[in-house]
């Protein structure tokens, strides 16, 4: 009966390291700094990342409330449509701006696969431009027309005036306008389905309870006490897994990550302007 | 009967392992095949998006731009033409890439004069019609671009299948056959860079 315990707390302790994982990443919040892959995109960031951040300040535009206010927007958005709006902010891209965000949020996979729902603004500060790049699912909405009509009239006006958050948090409301109705958060039902390792644990836990009875005759207590087990671990599978939400605490206070990178397609679809 | 056994069993083995590689090569080259496909009708549509501006746009330009009849016919004339120009996307030839490529540019350049003309008419282009036409142009560009980088892409992938030993060998068997690419437009190859302030 004792190892079955000691089973329990090892893996309640394990349990504990996964679902602090998050927390830990986002306290790191490499943002400040960009890793370039050898195809000159910035690397994918880590899913702890992913789930925590959608704004990427590399150059230092935001204060980081308004990144907090942004973030919290696009957090939300995502649980009630699972529709990721990304924003970068760099100090200058030396190629053409309009396909290095395309082939940008490609890579990242931002939205979700079977949806093609991403939608990814990239500024430019030193060359005085943004864009926005809308996914293959979001390109009949959100067209190259209306893109730029949101980037004239919503986003450049501040811009021109330096205050890049209200530009940027008048372009979300935008954009939401557009696609309004459009996506539903599906996911969550793909969520509540048991992860595969719970059921290797339960496996796992139920040989150890059919050895332990085989060696210890019938031993009744056995049900209660390892019962806990698998219903700890069913419990905070699911808020681990729970779309990125509920883990704000930290630095993010507020808690609307808005979920992993969902390999979502960008086509080159969107609009670029200057100011 | 020991022996024949052993014999008949290396065989079997033998057999076996020859039959895994074949239909391993096969399936992955059908794949590759079909992704190269997929991406070839991704291309189709960028090009089939830009044909469908343009009547649009040369009947907004007309509205503006009385004198630019020559530069419109030829815009009408490239895109007929270049609508003519079919391609086999199960079997694409050197020459059929050549030819689709050859009618696209001249179509990308007829369109480019109209835009270079356009200049002449501030009316026009303070028309909002026509702005929204000209960043439907500029999107339809970019997807072009994009989709023929990865057309190219997933070309690479399936001829780099075929062409590399073992698979060589199997490649005729099968009926695969090397697919053509998109070659570069002249100065259009430029590589990304980024600065990023530290």
């Amino acid at each position: 009966m004792k190892h079955i315990y000691n089973y329990t707390y090892h893996f309640l302790f394990l349990f504990l390291l996964l679902v602090s994982t998050p927390a830990l990443g986002q306290r790191v919040e490499a943002t400040d700094k960009i890793e370039l892959d050898s195809d000159g995109l910035p690397a994918i960031p880590p899913v702890s990342v992913q789930k925590t951040t959608k704004i990427f300040d590399y150059a230092h535009l935001l204060q980081a409330e308004e990144k907090q206010q942004l973030q919290h927007r696009v957090g939300e958005y995502f649980d009630k449509t699972s529709t990721q709006i990304v924003i970068a902010t760099v100090d200058k891209v030396n190629d053409d701006i309009s396909l290095y965000a395309t082939e940008w949020a490609h890579k990242w996979g931002i939205g979700q696969k079977n949806k093609g729902n991403g939608v990814f603004i990239l500024i430019s500060k030193g060359d005085r431009k943004v864009t926005i790049r809308s996914g293959y699912g979001v390109e009949p909405m959100l067209t190259d027309a209306l893109s730029r009509r949101i980037i004239e009239e919503k986003m450049i006006p501040y811009f021109k005036r330096g205050n890049y958050y209200k530009g940027l948090d008048e372009a979300i409301t935008a954009i939401q306008q557009v696609l309004a109705g459009e996506f539903k958060n599906d996911l969550k039902n793909q969520d509540e389905g048991i992860p595969f390792w719970v059921i290797l644990l339960i496996i796992f836990i139920v040989i150890i309870l059919i050895s332990s009875f085989g060696k210890g005759g019938h031993g009744g207590g056995g049900w209660h006490s390892s019962g806990g087990g698998p219903i700890i671990f069913s419990g905070s599978g699911r808020s681990s897994w729970g779309s990125g939400g509920g883990f704000g605490g930290g630095s993010f206070g507020g808690g609307f990550g808005g979920g992993s990178f969902g390999g979502g397609g960008f086509g080159g679809g969107g609009a670029t302007g200057g100011w | 009967m020991k022996k024949t056994f052993g014999i008949l069993g290396a065989i079997i083995i033998v057999g076996l392992i020859l039959y895994k590689f074949f239909v391993g090569f096969y399936n992955t080259g059908i794949t590759y095949q079909e992704d190269a496909k997929t991406a070839w009708s991704k291309v189709e549509s960028a090009y089939q998006r830009r044909y469908d501006l343009i009547p649009n746009l040369v009947s907004t330009v007309k509205g503006y731009a009385e004198h630019e009849k020559s530069t419109l016919e030829a815009v009408i004339k490239a895109r007929a033409s270049a609508t003519q120009v079919k391609i086999d996307p199960s079997n694409i030839t050197p020459e059929q890439m050549a030819k689709f490529q050859q009618a696209q540019q001249g179509l990308g350049g007829a369109l480019g004069r109209l835009l270079v003309s356009v200049e002449k008419y501030p009316e026009l282009k303070a028309d909002k019609n026509f702005l929204e036409l000209q960043s439907q142009l500029e999107g339809t560009e970019n997807r072009i671009k994009i989709e023929r980088d990865r057309f190219n892409e997933a070309v690479n992938v399936f001829n780099k299948h075929i062409k590399r030993f073992p698979g060589n060998m199997l490649a005729g068997m099968f009926g695969f056959k090397e697919m053509a690419r998109f070659q570069a437009d002249k100065g259009a190859e430029k590589a990304p860079n980024v600065d990023f302030t530290k």
